[in-house]
């Protein structure tokens, strides 16, 4: 029984074969890893799974990915409700122009909660699970973008737990920050692993290694390889990933 | 010899170029200099008709009157002298042509040569007269004492609630009413169009699909396009009508309409600029509130609204400015009475009305155009504080967007 | 409420108000050009005023219109475009750039009216060129200076900056790179701003009213010290001043009309060569 899977996927931009018949199985807590030179196809994959590539014009998208035994791009699905079950971190830091309070609340508003209590219960806990509660206890009240870019990650990722999410994607969530936040968020990955199943797409090899228990890697649209962290870093079967994995390109 | 002439030309060129791009600075400076020098001579002057003074009985207590209390004492709303500082007696208004009524043309002299006499014993012999008379009748032996009017100041004229500029015997400049009825009609005009302005920015930039933008941005930019006494005419022959006849009122260039117009016309500036503001939202963070299940109006409203509203704030600031410098269809649809605004149903007069409307009728270098070169100044500086207030709201976006 | 109730909701809402901004405008052009297509036939447009301006055409106006969009734009168009490339090119980043810059946005937003007392005060009086095509022109000129400053230094800004470094690889100083290589891609973009702002300036009254327009003159201009009748004025007059506003009120149509049609022109125009661009640059 696999948390997330995917089954013969394509996926078009316009004319661009983007995808190639991926198939992809994640199972529940557990760290996935997606990596890949630029270009590769491993962003639009994590996207696809809270359906973020709907926004772009001209997308075009075959197979089907089946998020808890359930076919997410099947007719009838509120895909707000898709995303609230499925949080996002991306690249960079992105807080809204808020109170550090109200950018973790803001999940739970949109969503129809308004019971004050709750919320600030909730607030309190996903901001102590992305382990910034000590350094923001004190000031809730205050802009988000007083914050430093490794807390405003922290922040990113306390708001995507607000809501509860069972999956989480993070999109090269640590490539804007500096070495010492870098840690402090490869340290909550393993953390959060044990209530969430977490897919994580980085260019970052070494943190690859160090956070996931699964690896996939993506080459020009294509799923050359997914196996165990450890069989990809130390035992890989394509001749391709082991170019990669060595530094021959990327 | 080549290279030195070429190298000559290529200085010279420089140079032009570095002077063209300060042709606008000095432009704006020479603005300043010309409006303030042409209008600053009215302040410290008395606004008594050239020529003429105001003379009263030596009994009289008054010593001075300000323009507004001559005003009204001329036009016979003031009829005590204790209402103006003096005894409780009634004015007695006597102007030239009255002469006849106390003496009789022999008396006068076939050439006038007994008329400086004859004022200065009228003057003489009533105690409750005021008399405008040409200073050239009034010699040494003048019975009368000359009654001064309080001299021009910056402050009468900024708040001064009345406007007669062409008034005899003494003009009043009270610019009060104009500025007033400017803000009135642009104020009212924001409130019509930013709605509208704000909506339509939202729609092209969000929600419409590309089909509909490319049909909307064209019509935006013709709504621009169209000069400003085109809007005016059409105010002139179907708003004003329209709103004569659905108010049933006496005449329809009113307020009213002068918003109407300025607000269509302040539209184009609102959604073009509010709709750049609403683009500059970056994608990451729509992407973030959709991520949380917020759906695309969650996101316009709670998102992407708080981020540009500085944007829409210059916008809407900037719309204000442009209908407070209207000229043309103001002039044509609201009526330009000068008075205090009360509602909107009712005529008013806007300052860029005001110059229009009257510059052709002052004689250069009299005190009235004179006081309209000072409406300029105010215009401009209302003007300049807009674009600035605009210019710091953006530069602070900037900020905080890096 | 269900959001997505409240979202459809919010949705109509912004499309119901954005029809009613394009309401406006078909209200607007709908009625001038029906009222005023009637009116306007070749000796509308080729013939003067006749029966105090109740009758006849509007040829002098069209005349004085035209003189005084070719003087102005004689003026600012050169004066615009160097300033716009000072800007652009020249100035170094700084307190000099910003405060021109701001200098130019202050002059873009001062009102029409207020170019009309400088300009009486500067040229018609100081400069003794009396009520004169001169003088309105300078005016007038003063008054899109900012639009061609802007629009040149939009122009340049899109001129990619390969194109300049390709050309001082070359050994090209900065000046032969602005004109041989950088004017010549912006011509375009800085032509499409030159018609939208011959749009602009033949549709200002404020500007003229007391520099240069006439209320009625029985002969064309000899000389641009001379007087002339204009479009915007000419309106402004057969509306509000005539000698029989309701028996001139077909001429007033028809002139509403010839102004929309420049604005329409100008602005169908500018589009047909912005979008020839956009395809150009598609095809590169």
């Amino acid at each position: 029984m696999y948390k997330i899977e995917s089954k013969n996927i394509n996926l078009f931009y316009g004319d661009h074969h983007a995808l190639k018949n991926i198939n992809l199985q994640m199972k529940a807590n557990t760290v996935t890893a997606l990596i890949g030179p630029s270009g590769c196809g491993k962003s639009t994959y994590l996207r696809l799974l809270n359906r973020m590539n709907d926004l772009i014009e001209n997308v075009r998208i075959e197979g089907t990915v089946m998020i808890d035994n359930k076919d997410i791009y099947a007719r009838g699905i509120k895909i707000d409700e898709l995303r609230k079950k499925v949080g996002m971190v991306f690249q960079k830091p992105n807080p809204f122009p808020k109170t550090i309070f109200e950018n973790v609340a803001y999940g739970l508003r949109v969503n129809g909660i308004s019971n004050k209590s709750y919320i600030e219960e909730r607030v309190t806990r996903s901001l102590q699970n992305a382990a910034l509660w000590e350094e923001v206890k004190d000031k809730l009240k205050k802009s988000a973008f007083e914050l430093s870019g490794g807390q405003q990650q922290r922040l990113c990722i306390a708001r995507a737990l607000a809501i509860e999410p069972s999956i989480v994607l993070m999109d090269e969530p640590a490539s804007a920050l500096d070495p010492i936040s870098t840690a402090k968020i490869e340290e909550l990955i393993y953390e959060l692993k044990d209530k969430y199943t977490i897919v994580i797409v980085t260019h970052n090899m070494q943190q690859a290694a160090r956070v996931s228990d699964r690896t996939a890697f993506f080459y020009i649209g294509e799923l050359i390889e997914f196996n165990d962290t450890k069989e990809i870093f130390t035992n890989p079967q394509n001749q391709r990933t082991q170019n990669y994995i060595t530094g021959r390109f990327g | 010899m080549k290279k030195i002439i070429s190298y000559i030309i290529n200085r010279i060129i420089t140079a032009l170029l570095y002077i063209s791009g300060s042709i606008t600075s000095i432009i704006v400076i020479l603005i300043v200099i010309f409006l303030f020098s042409e209008g600053a001579g009215m302040f410290g002057q008395e606004p008594t008709e050239k020529g003429f003074i105001l003379a009263v009985n030596k009994t009289n207590k008054v010593s001075h009157l300000s323009a507004e209390q001559t005003k009204l004492i001329f036009d016979g709303e003031i009829t005590n002298w204790q209402k103006v500082g003096g005894k409780n007696d009634s004015i007695i208004l006597f102007r030239m042509d009255n002469i006849t009524d106390y003496f009789t043309e022999e008396q006068i002299g076939e050439n006038f040569e007994h008329l400086p006499a004859c004022i200065s014993k009228v003057v003489d012999s009533i105690p409750g007269i005021i008399a405008f008379v040409g200073k050239t009748y009034t010699d040494k032996n003048f019975a009368g004492k000359e009654l001064k009017v309080d001299k021009l100041t910056v402050r009468d004229f900024l708040f001064g609630q009345l406007w007669f500029p062409t008034a005899h015997p003494v003009a009043v400049f009270g610019a009060l009413p104009l500025l007033l009825g400017t803000f009135w009609v642009s104020i009212f005009a924001i409130l019509f169009a930013l709605p509208l302005g704000l909506a339509t920015a939202i729609y092209i930039a969000e929600v419409a699909n590309p089909v509909v933008r490319n049909i909307l941005k064209p019509v935006i930019e013709l709504l621009a396009g169209i000069p400003s006494v085109v809007y005016g005419f059409f105010g002139l022959v179907v708003v004003v009508p329209f709103i004569q006849s659905v108010f049933n009122l006496p005449v329809g260039e009113t307020a009213f309409a002068g918003s109407i117009i300025l607000g269509i016309m302040a539209l184009p500036t609102i959604i073009t600029i509010s709709e750049d503001a609403i683009r500059t939202t970056p994608r990451s963070m729509k992407e973030a509130s959709l991520a949380l299940g917020a759906n695309h109006w969650q996101t316009i409203f709670r998102v992407i609204l708080p981020y540009s509203s500085s944007g829409i704030t210059a916008g809407a600031i900037l719309g204000i400015g442009r209908a407070i410098g209207e000229t043309m269809a103001v002039l044509m649809v609201t009526g330009n009475a000068a008075v205090m605004p009360h509602t909107l149903l009712e005529p008013v007069r806007t300052i860029p009305a005001t110059i229009a409307a009257e510059l052709g009728e002052a004689p250069q270098g009299g005190l009235h155009y004179e006081s309209l070169f000072i409406l300029g100044c105010v215009l401009f500086l209302i003007t300049m504080l807009v674009n600035l207030a605009v210019e710091f709201i953006s530069r602070r976006n900037k900020r905080v967007a890096s | 409420m269900n959001k997505r109730i409240k979202q459809q909701i919010a949705f109509w809402t912004l499309r119901i108000m954005s029809s009613i901004v394009v309401l406006f405008l078909v209200l607007i052009l709908g009625f001038i050009i029906s009222k005023g297509i009637g009116v306007i036939n070749w000796k509308f447009l080729t013939t003067m005023p006749e029966d105090g301006m109740t009758k006849g055409g509007i040829y002098p106006a069209i005349i004085g219109t035209f003189c005084l969009v070719g003087g102005s734009m004689l003026f600012a168009f050169p004066i615009g475009v160097m300033s716009g490339i000072f800007i652009h090119e020249y100035a170094p980043n700084g307190f000099f750039k910003n405060f021109v810059q701001l200098m130019t946005n202050n002059l873009a937003g001062v009102p029409s009216i207020v170019f009309g007392l400088f300009g009486m005060s500067l040229f018609v009086n100081k400069l003794e060129f009396g009520d004169s095509i001169l003088a309105g022109s300078l005016t007038l000129g003063l008054l899109v200076l900012p639009v061609v400053i802007r629009t040149t230094e939009e122009a340049l800004k899109s001129v990619n900056d390969s194109f300049r470094l390709a050309s001082y690889g070359l050994g090209a100083n900065k000046l032969q790179t602005i004109w041989r290589v950088v004017l010549p891609i912006a011509t375009p973009n800085i032509i499409t701003g030159l018609i939208l702002s011959i749009g602009r300036v033949s549709g200002e009254t404020a500007p003229i009213l007391f520099t240069v327009a006439a209320y009625y003159l029985p002969t064309l201009p000899d000389s641009m010290y001379d007087q002339v009748m204009a479009l915007p004025y000419h309106l402004y007059v057969l509306s509000t001043s005539g000698t029989n506003i309701k028996e001139s009120r077909d001429m007033a149509y028809g002139t509403a009309l010839v102004l929309v049609l420049i604005v329409l022109i100008a602005n169908l125009v500018a589009n047909a060569i912005r979008r020839f661009l956009s395809k150009k640059v598609k095809m590169n």
